[in-house]
């Protein structure tokens, strides 16, 4: 069979997992920046409580694998009753894994907007609310897009573990058209460039049209 | 903070003649080190004092404080006869909670050494932003109050840059027009000139003597212009290591200093420049 034919008679499969793969990337990347904010902004908090909460959340999902925690939201939930559609287990566990690697970058962006920014927005009579809300966060967010750039191409990556738990996503349905076809260069080449196209040619652009947006705002461009 | 160093200290200032800001034997320490030593201050209505010193002498650790930009050890700082640093709990004087000092400090604004306007606005957003989210003006009201207010420090036509397209004297007026937009009563000069190039330092200057013509403002400078600290103000302190080693008129001041640091200081400035 040559690779035309292998692609015409695939081509539906892959593209349905190709869908799959780009929803599950895209809930996975809305979940991640919920839990990147709440958490990073947790970590600031002077409450020694909700500072500890949001330690002990990014140190355990920093700190083991992806895989057990997708195994854990998918096989082990279950058993305390928590039971999740495997399509929302697999996008929940890739978003709360890289929330936590998210939520340093909030914190480390919030730290570096300059001092005297805080001090200004103080001396307006803003509340702590507004002063994160309307002054340091549209800075903050400016310093760290090009580092989620990296974690969202890494996310994406990240997605293709999900084929383990049977979401029938890019890697779940080439690695099906290997067990019957054998074609394993064809199978495994095609979902390589598709992952390799999705990061190149729809994340980076994007995330640089959404620099590139954000520094207009800043009359920067 | 210990009790003890506010008692005796009343819990509002009443009378015909209260100072619009009172500092009442106000310390500031960082560890180890004082770097205000039991400091009794007080500022008239409509007042422009100037603050001279070396650094290191605390002038604008005093800006701060009343900014509530740093906390104080000891004392009480009153502001329009009322406390700020604190407020009264059952016939005492008790640590302000942050609604006591939003409340309070609502009357006070301040502009900055390095300028810090929101780089993500524009200048009449910036100006804007106080009126519209602090004090909950309409969108056109406080558009027509900022507006005003860009027009009086000469940045009328530069309303819609964004900082970063501006001069340093330039983004140091809008900041000035931002601060007056909360239509405080006292306003603090924190070093304004001192990030300015030499040619702009002017404009700057110019809009500040403006203010002391046009508003009767309270106003309190830290500056090391001293020639412009003589023009325009009714006082000038010289802080010499945590307290106020002198102070009078600029006339008695620059002209006929007393006590041999001030000398040595104002000797030291001069040859300078």
């Amino acid at each position: 069979m040559s690779y035309l034919e292998f692609l015409s008679q695939y081509g539906d499969r892959i593209a349905s997992g190709t869908l799959i793969t780009i929803a599950l990337t895209a809930l996975a990347a809305l979940l991640a920046m919920a839990i990147a904010l709440a958490a990073g902004l947790m970590r600031m908090a002077r409450n020694v409580a909700v500072r500890g909460v949001a330690t002990v959340y990014i140190e355990i999902f920093r700190g083991t694998s992806l895989l057990v925690q997708l195994y854990w939201i998918f096989f082990v939930l279950p058993l305390f009753g928590i039971t999740l559609e495997k399509f929302t287990a697999g996008f929940v566990a890739v978003g709360m894994n890289l929330g936590a690697y998210g939520a340093e970058l909030v914190r480390g962006a919030v730290q570096s907007v300059p001092r005297g920014q805080w001090e200004a927005a103080l001396a307006l009579n803003m509340s702590p609310a507004k002063r994160m809300r309307r002054v340091i966060l549209p800075q903050a967010v400016l310093i760290m897009l090009p580092s989620w750039g990296n974690l969202l191409i890494e996310l994406l990556k990240g997605t293709a573990l999900v084929a383990l738990i049977s979401v029938t996503d890019l890697m779940f349905q080439v690695k099906q058209i290997n067990g019957t076809t054998f074609m394993s260069a064809e199978a495994f080449g095609t979902a390589l460039v598709i992952y390799y196209v999705l990061a190149r040619f729809m994340i980076t652009p994007f995330m640089r049209w959404l620099e590139r947006f954000m520094m207009r705002k800043m009359g920067r461009a | 903070m210990d009790k003890a160093d506010i008692s005796g200290l009343p819990l509002r200032l009443e009378g015909d003649d209260v100072p619009m800001v009172s500092f009442k034997k106000v310390t500031k320490s960082y560890g180890n080190l004082v770097v205000l030593d039991s400091l009794d201050l007080d500022v008239a209505e409509g007042e422009m004092v100037t603050i001279i010193g070396p650094s290191g002498s605390g002038k604008t650790t005093v800006l701060r404080m009343l900014m509530t930009l740093e906390t104080i050890n000891s004392g009480v700082i009153y502001v329009d006869g009322e406390p700020l640093t604190h407020m009264e709990r059952g016939g005492r004087l008790v640590p302000a909670d942050n609604r006591h000092l939003r409340k309070i400090r609502s009357k006070i604004g301040m502009c900055f050494q390095h300028f810090n306007l929101f780089p993500h606005m524009t200048a009449l957003e910036n100006c804007m932003e106080g009126p519209v989210h602090v004090l909950g003006l309409s969108k056109s009201q406080a558009k027509e109050r900022s507006e005003e207010l860009l027009a009086l420090v000469g940045m009328a036509d530069k309303r819609n840059q964004h900082p970063s397209r501006l001069s340093g004297g330039q983004q140091q007026r809008v900041a000035i027009a931002r601060a007056l937009a909360m239509r405080p009563k006292v306003m603090l000069f924190d070093e304004v000139t001192s990030a300015l190039d030499p040619e702009v330092i002017g404009e700057v200057t110019n809009v500040i003597r403006q203010l002391v013509g046009e508003h009767n403002l309270t106003m309190l400078m830290v500056t090391h212009q001293m020639g412009f600290a003589k023009d325009i103000s009714d006082r000038v302190c010289f802080f010499f290591g945590g307290h106020i080693e002198e102070q009078g008129t600029p006339e008695e001041l620059f002209g006929n200093p007393q006590k041999k640091r001030t000398q040595q200081f104002l000797s030291a400035v001069k040859e300078a420049v």
